[in-house]
């Protein structure tokens, strides 16, 4: 399941790197360290880790090899999109901040896990944003996979509740929960969540088997502050990393993964459907590398 | 909103206070420690250095090291530099035609919609149109057809041809009498070649008078980058920025003016359409320095009730026949302004107490859970009712208990201030007549 280094995931997600790329590639070009450490800073990437590559790279001849091979080793914990089998239906929650991308995000997933042949029933957890449930119909109708509806101002863990009971009792494959868009320092949205999350374990003993937060890659620095505030509160097992097409600062993910030990498992690379590609750490050094 | 950098300045200002003169060197370590809260803030480098030489030759020409209190001294030059950083004056969104017309553009998911509807409701008095400018998002145009319905606004659903769909917007404008048509476009990257280019065919063709920036205030200086290329594209009036309820360290606001000389001219503080703010850089100030914001508050508390009602219960207050009813009714009052931690940051002094707003919910469930005849007399409740009430309202009697009794303390409390005629009042406490 690897995208591999040559595939056409790979050419996507170069291309959706090419602004962080060119960060990462003036670092080849400088020696001064302080500039290094500049640049590193710049992509956000964290005091430690910085040091680590401005460390590595000192002295070193091949600069490219080391820097590709360190931060693919940075990236590495855990990462890519395999995990351990669970009894089906495999839960998935979704959680992330308001405008990150979850519900986008979401409709990849059924895409590509339909893809792979699985059942996927959807559910829209998010009860709060105007017309959360419609887009969220529209994405599950162009990936072809079942939806569990809901209305404005429903009690969320009802929702998660019964597409839980159905997916269980039909026969499902992976039940995906796509829920509201909340800050991280909201406590009360915070506790409403974890809520979402007993409710589940309710239907399936240990489920969610997976709690993903979709990180907006183009936030910088406030996301390792936000995938805090999440896996303190629920722990997560995942992140999907969106936009990262749009920034140059693709380099938080380091931070979030050294600190925390939370994979990275998926990347969004664009806009539509098939834009997401399973994450894997030395593809994507080689990527943010390669000219 | 700006804790941390709030937090900060106010430690600083505790320990400069303990000074009673200040030396060269002590002056030069207080602005090293205010260019680091700024920078750990994330506020541009370039910024927080020209920030810092306004702020040490407005105290160079103050003689601080004569000044009797230097404290005072150099917290009125972080304010009024603090103040014309952010923009001095505050910048007005300018709308004179008819329709008026504004483009809401910015990147996926910063807020543009939620914002589409939150200047429907500040503009509510000139009937907003609120027009879909995304036909590919799926269910973007029922989000804003919804948002629009809660802010009590027009609507026009997206179509294809996204620049038709603006002209012929202004027509159903003009058509129905909306006197504010707000272009709600689609989520792109900057460096979207083709979608740019739609944007300022809209500008071209349907004219707007504003093009507004929403930016997410979480973002921190990669913001900066967004509006310097949007800027540079489209020329926009201003900058809106959102989401900063979160804990946005306010880089993006404190620079954002001086980087692209862009206003800004609104914020939004939470997830309610109640939840915007022109942007006053007076009071964003004041904010940030810990001084409160008592115009702010001024505003929303007359804003969020009708006036006529606030006179009758003052009133009834202080004859001390304050009832449940009417205490639940400020209760509602105080939550249409948004959230009390909220308000308690505009409050002097009273931004670090901690709010219990659930505490506020079980309130009003307990009020709920009484019958009109209860909430008019408490004194009729006994023991049977109690429990009756605290089940109802998911409480205990001992709830139910400090709720009656906190209440008839305060009754008592009015009793005694109506009683005492407003000529015996000490200084300070009297009622002030007109204005």
């Amino acid at each position: 399941m690897s995208p591999g280094v040559f595939g056409r995931g790979f050419a996507r997600l170069k291309q959706a790197l090419s602004r962080t790329r060119n960060s990462f590639r003036r670092l080849l070009d400088t020696r001064d360290e302080s500039e290094l450490e500049e640049l590193l800073l710049a992509a956000d990437v964290g005091v430690a880790a910085t040091d680590r590559l401005v460390d590595r790279l000192r002295g070193a001849t091949d600069r490219r090899a080391v820097l590709e091979e360190e931060v693919a080793r940075l990236l590495e914990p855990g990462a890519g999109p395999v995990a351990a089998p669970v009894e089906p239906p495999r839960v998935v929650m979704v959680v992330g901040v308001n405008g990150s991308g979850k519900t986008t995000t979401v409709g990849k997933l059924c895409r590509l896990f339909r893809e792979q042949g699985q059942r996927v029933l959807v559910a829209a957890a998010d009860t709060y944003r105007d017309a959360a449930s419609d887009q969220l119909a529209v994405w599950a109708a162009r990936a072809g996979v079942e939806l569990v509806a809901s209305t404005q101002g429903q009690d969320a863990a009802a929702v998660a509740f019964d597409a839980l009971t159905r997916a269980k009792s039909q026969g499902f494959d992976i039940a995906l929960l796509d829920t509201a868009g909340r800050l991280h320092t909201r406590t009360d949205l915070m506790a409403e969540v974890a809520k979402i999350r007993r409710v589940c374990a309710r239907v399936k003993p240990g489920a969610p088997d997976d709690i993903w937060l979709v990180l907006d890659a183009t936030v910088g620095q406030n996301g390792l502050r936000q995938a805090r505030a999440f896996h303190d509160e629920l722990g997560l097992t995942g992140l999907v990393v969106a936009k990262l097409d749009g920034t140059a600062r693709g380099g938080v993910m380091i931070p979030v993964v050294q600190e925390l030990g939370v994979p990275v498992r998926y990347v969004g690379t664009g806009e539509r459907l098939e834009d997401i590609e399973p994450f894997d750490a030395r593809a994507f050094a080689r990527a943010l590398l390669e000219s | 909103m700006f804790d941390a950098l709030t937090d900060r300045f106010v430690k600083l200002q505790r320990k400069l206070r303990g000074y009673g003169t200040l030396s060269q060197q002590e002056v030069g370590e207080a602005l090293r420690e205010v260019r680091t809260v700024l920078l750990e803030a994330d506020v541009n480098y370039k910024v927080v250095g020209a920030f810092i030489r306004a702020v040490r030759q407005r105290l160079e020409e103050q003689d601080i090291t004569r000044a009797v209190k230097p404290a005072e001294v150099i917290d009125v030059a972080l304010f009024r530099e603090l103040t014309s950083l952010l923009g001095g004056s505050p910048a007005k969104l300018e709308l004179s035609g008819n329709p008026a017309t504004v483009c809401l553009v910015g990147l996926q998911g910063t807020g543009k919609t939620t914002f589409a509807g939150k200047l429907a409701k500040l503009y509510k008095s000139r009937r907003p149109l609120l027009v879909a400018c995304d036909p590919k998002r799926p269910a973007a145009s029922e989000q804003l057809r919804r948002v629009a319905e809660t802010a009590g606004a027009g609507f026009v659903p997206a179509r294809d041809d996204v620049v038709a769909n603006c002209l012929a917007s202004l027509d159903v404008a003009r058509r129905q009498g909306n006197n504010l048509v707000v272009f709600d476009t689609a989520g792109r990257l900057h460096i979207d070649n083709e979608l740019m280019a739609e944007l300022e065919l809209i500008q071209q063709q349907a004219s707007p008078e504003a093009t507004l920036l929403v930016l997410d205030g979480m973002v921190g200086q990669d913001a900066l980058i967004q509006a310097e290329q949007f800027h540079e594209r489209l020329k926009l009036t201003g900058a809106c920025i959102t989401k900063l309820d979160g804990d946005a360290r306010g880089g993006a606001v404190v620079s954002v003016r001086q980087v692209t000389g862009l206003p800004v001219l609104f914020i939004g503080t939470g997830e309610k359409l109640a939840d915007i703010e022109p942007f006053h850089p007076d009071r964003i100030a004041s904010r940030i320095l810990g001084r409160g914001d008592l115009h702010s508050l001024a505003e929303k508390v007359s804003a969020s009730g009708n006036p006529e009602q606030q006179r009758a219960t003052a009133e009834k207050f202080l004859k001390g026949r304050f009832d449940l009813e009417d205490f639940l009714d400020q209760l509602r009052n105080i939550k249409k302004m948004g959230s009390l931690s909220k308000l308690m940051k505009m409050i002097p002094g009273a931004g670090q107490v901690n709010v219990d707003e659930t505490e506020m919910v079980r309130v009003e469930a307990m009020i709920q859970s009484m019958t009109p005849a209860e909430r008019h007399d408490p004194d009729i409740i006994d023991g049977s009712r109690r429990r009756r009430i605290a089940e109802g309202s998911g409480t205990s009697v001992q709830d139910i208990n400090r709720l009656l009794k906190e209440f008839g303390q305060a009754r008592v409390m009015a009793r005694q201030l109506g009683g005492i005629t407003p000529g015996r009042l000490p200084r300070g406490f009297r009622p002030r007549r007109g204005r």
